[in-house]
């Protein structure tokens, strides 16, 4: 019977209309539907759904409770491994993780685990969420530097044992790149990042915004003067990458993060809002990641045309699926294999265009990715008048270089072992401040292995 | 206000009072849609737990910023932010009869402070600088007579002091046989230019603070990057103070206009910005 019924369609927003607004593009399944695509799971006694989850949800059993209705035990089921399903359903990669594992998967389309974890996660936040236990408080006081995915989920964790802990952010709004980074019409702030962080504050976690771990106060200071036990350090990877090519300080060439922080953290979109934010009649995104689609989405939605430019294929592009799929829907035009050489300007110096040579696969090298090589003579002018640079983030050296004996690595990433325990005692770290840019299920996994290893440390001590 | 267009206030933030160090900066937001807005630390105050910021008047979010009286809040501050001053981390042995040589411009009077109090109280030779438009826009006079050894005041329309640019004035000291072991000019980049120009062939070491363009303040944003010695910087953290000769200033000046057209049309709202 399974079989019998293809993958249900995910309501969207018009490709037509979206392109014009900040509205969220997909629409989630209702009961109905959700009722539906759960019904083709097969309940597999060996899931490789769940081996490829990064946190290990019990997906098969929260399925289950979909089938028979009972959403608000799947809603408990999801709650035992993740922190953030509403968000994760959003913007997990669920095609190289769970649904990409799925057997249904081999011959037709893998059942919408991530649509089925946004549909759980949504009903279960509009009927008042599911209850936690908390312990009784220890006394004990834990630090958290950051309030991103990572962060949330090892002070939630450290809060149901009984931790009393303080998360310090330094942006004046929490949620990190929940906030600053994906795009409203990704990942609504209001309706979802906001009651998730709510959530964490519920446990009795506080947050204090406008922190600067490193500048305002250092973990020395945390552990030493102001009495915390143990810090867990969720900075993340916020600095940005620029290629080192000919006319990068042209006015015009932006960071993604710059352009997304504008629009997202500032709402630079916004008519009330008092941020500018530079917009380009042709806009030239270069990377292939989420953060470039990203990019590239925005732009479109403030009125500007897009090219999309990547060094490899389509095969290759790191961003999710769905995202490239919504890009191309929406407008944005992708050149692949193209590598930019040279921004170019005018002589007030605002840009003009963007040299490229065109790049061809070559031999595999010994990491087994064919790794792209210009093509000689190939070069040609896109004419741009604005230049995003998605090229990657770095973690942020800040931390790093004003805590005593913690190690870091050529990257500027933390050194941590599996737990989270960094080179410096009582001082954890996870999330992408430790295995640089990766993704919020990572990191929120990070948060909470790092969560217990901290309690398996004060209880020793 | 100290003039028409120039307030001081003292906001109230213990953490950010405890840490500050001359030479670092703070980043505002007078309201809840409001930007994020970079400004010196004029002045800290630990025991109290307060950070004196002055601010001038150049656009919507600074005329906000002004408006607020005596008992309101800021939104948000936060810092303190940038690296201090290279001094802070010399002994004040070796400080002690170092001799100063500040230029401060307009609303660069007010960073200067703190650097120019700091060292005076370990012993340093310091004199300032101070260039206005005219005799009503100086701030913080007495202030300022307070921490240094001679203070040096130019008006462009001779309304106070030295008729004339504050790079003339510089020019007479040396003339005159004025010598200085360091010097640092903080000020409108185009004097900062210029100050570092009139330097040059001397010797003395420059340092100069960068008022880029910022975001976030933290190193995520990227925008206030400028090139030093040929390799781009982010001044928000391994700023403000940079080596004056090794800045490309025409190039800072030039990334100082981008957000220009939006700004100047932030008042009636169209701030979505067309290249």
């Amino acid at each position: 019977m399974a079989e019998k019924i293809g993958r249900v369609p995910v309501r969207e927003q018009d490709p037509a209309v979206r392109a014009h607004n900040f509205e969220e593009v997909c629409y989630g399944y209702n009961e109905e539907e959700a009722l539906l695509e759960a019904s083709r799971c097969l309940s597999c006694r060996n899931p490789r759904c769940v081996e490829h989850c990064p946190v290990g949800i019990s997906i098969p059993s929260f399925i289950a409770e979909v089938k028979a209705g009972r959403f608000a035990e799947a809603a408990g089921v999801i709650a035992r491994d993740s922190s953030l399903p509403a968000v994760c359903g959003r913007v997990c990669p669920q095609e190289t993780q769970c649904e990409g594992s799925c057997i249904l998967g081999v011959k037709g389309e893998p059942v919408a685990i991530g649509k089925l974890e946004r549909f759980v996660a949504d009903w279960s936040r509009a009927h008042g969420g599911v209850p936690v236990e908390k312990a009784p408080s220890n006394g004990l006081k834990v630090a958290v530097v950051g309030s991103g995915p990572s962060g949330l989920a090892c002070a939630s964790d450290l809060a149901k044992l009984g931790y009393e802990v303080t998360i310090f952010e330094v942006l004046h709004k929490a949620g990190g790149v929940l906030q600053y980074g994906i795009p409203e019409f990704r990942l609504p702030k209001e309706r979802v990042v906001e009651p998730e962080i709510d959530s964490v504050r519920a446990l009795g976690v506080r947050i204090e915004t406008n922190v600067v771990v490193g500048r305002t106060v250092t973990i020395d200071d945390l552990l030493d003067r102001e009495g915390f036990s143990a810090v867990f350090v969720g900075s993340g990877a916020g600095l940005p990458r620029f290629m080192g090519i000919p006319g990068e300080s042209l006015n015009g060439v932006l960071s993604a993060n710059e352009f997304l922080t504008r629009s997202n953290l500032m709402k630079a979109y916004a008519p009330e809002s008092d941020t500018p934010i530079f917009v380009g009649r042709r806009v030239a995104v270069v990377g292939g990641g989420n953060v470039a689609m990203d990019a590239a989405r925005t732009a479109l939605r403030l009125g500007s045309e897009v090219t999309i430019v990547y060094r490899r294929t389509e095969k290759e592009l790191p961003a999710r699926a769905e995202e490239v799929h919504h890009a191309r829907e929406e407008g944005i035009e992708f050149r692949m294999l193209t590598n930019p050489v040279e921004i170019l300007g005018d002589e007030k110096g605002w840009v003009t265009g963007l040299r490229c040579i065109r790049m061809e696969l070559g031999e595999p090298d010994a990491s087994g990715r064919r790794s792209p090589v210009p093509v000689p003579g190939s070069e040609f002018e896109i004419p741009v008048d604005e230049v995003i640079m998605a090229l990657g983030t770095s973690p942020n050296p800040l931390i790093a270089k004003t805590t005593q004996g913690l190690e870091t690595e050529r990257h500027g990433c933390i050194v941590a072992d599996e737990a989270g325990a960094t080179s410096r005692p009582g001082v954890f770290a996870g999330g992408d401040a430790v295995t640089g840019a990766a993704t919020v299920i990572l990191a929120l996994g990070a948060g909470r292995r790092a969560a217990a290893a901290i309690d398996a440390y004060l209880r020793s001590h | 206000m100290l003039t028409p267009s120039i307030c001081l206030m003292d906001v109230e933030a213990p953490r950010l009072a405890a840490a500050a160090l001359p030479g670092q900066f703070l980043i505002v937001r007078a309201r809840p849609e409001g930007e994020r807005i970079p400004l010196t630390i004029c002045d800290y105050d630990r025991a109290k737990g307060t950070v004196t910021i002055v601010t001038q008047i150049i656009g919507a979010s600074s005329r906000m910023i002004c408006a607020l009286e005596e008992g309101e809040c800021l939104t948000d501050v936060v810092g303190p932010l940038g690296c201090p001053s290279d001094f802070v981390s010399e002994p004040a042995e070796a400080l002690h009869g170092r001799r100063f040589l500040f230029v401060a411009g307009g609303l660069g009077t007010a960073p200067v402070y703190p650097q120019a109090k700091y060292l005076h109280e370990r012993g340093a030779l310091v004199d300032i600088v101070v260039g206005a438009k005219t005799a009503d826009l100086l701030i913080l006079q007495e202030e300022m007579a307070s921490v240094c050894d001679h203070l040096y005041v130019c008006t462009d329309d001779g309304s106070a002091g030295h008729h004339g640019l504050v790079t003339e004035k510089v020019k007479l000291l040396l003339a005159e046989g004025h010598g200085y072991d360091q010097a640092v000019a903080i000020g409108p980049m185009i004097m900062m230019k210029f100050v570092t120009l009139t330097l040059k062939e001397t010797g003395i070491p420059l340092v100069v603070s960068l008022n880029t363009i910022m975001v976030d303040g933290t190193g995520m944003c990227g925008c206030c990057r400028i090139t030093v010695g040929g390799r781009v910087r982010f001044a928000c953290v391994e700023g403000p103070e940079f080596n004056a000769y090794e800045v490309d200033f025409d190039e800072a000046l030039r990334r100082q206009t981008m957000y220009r057209p939006q700004e100047q049309e932030a008042d009636h709202k169209c701030k979505i910005g067309r290249g």
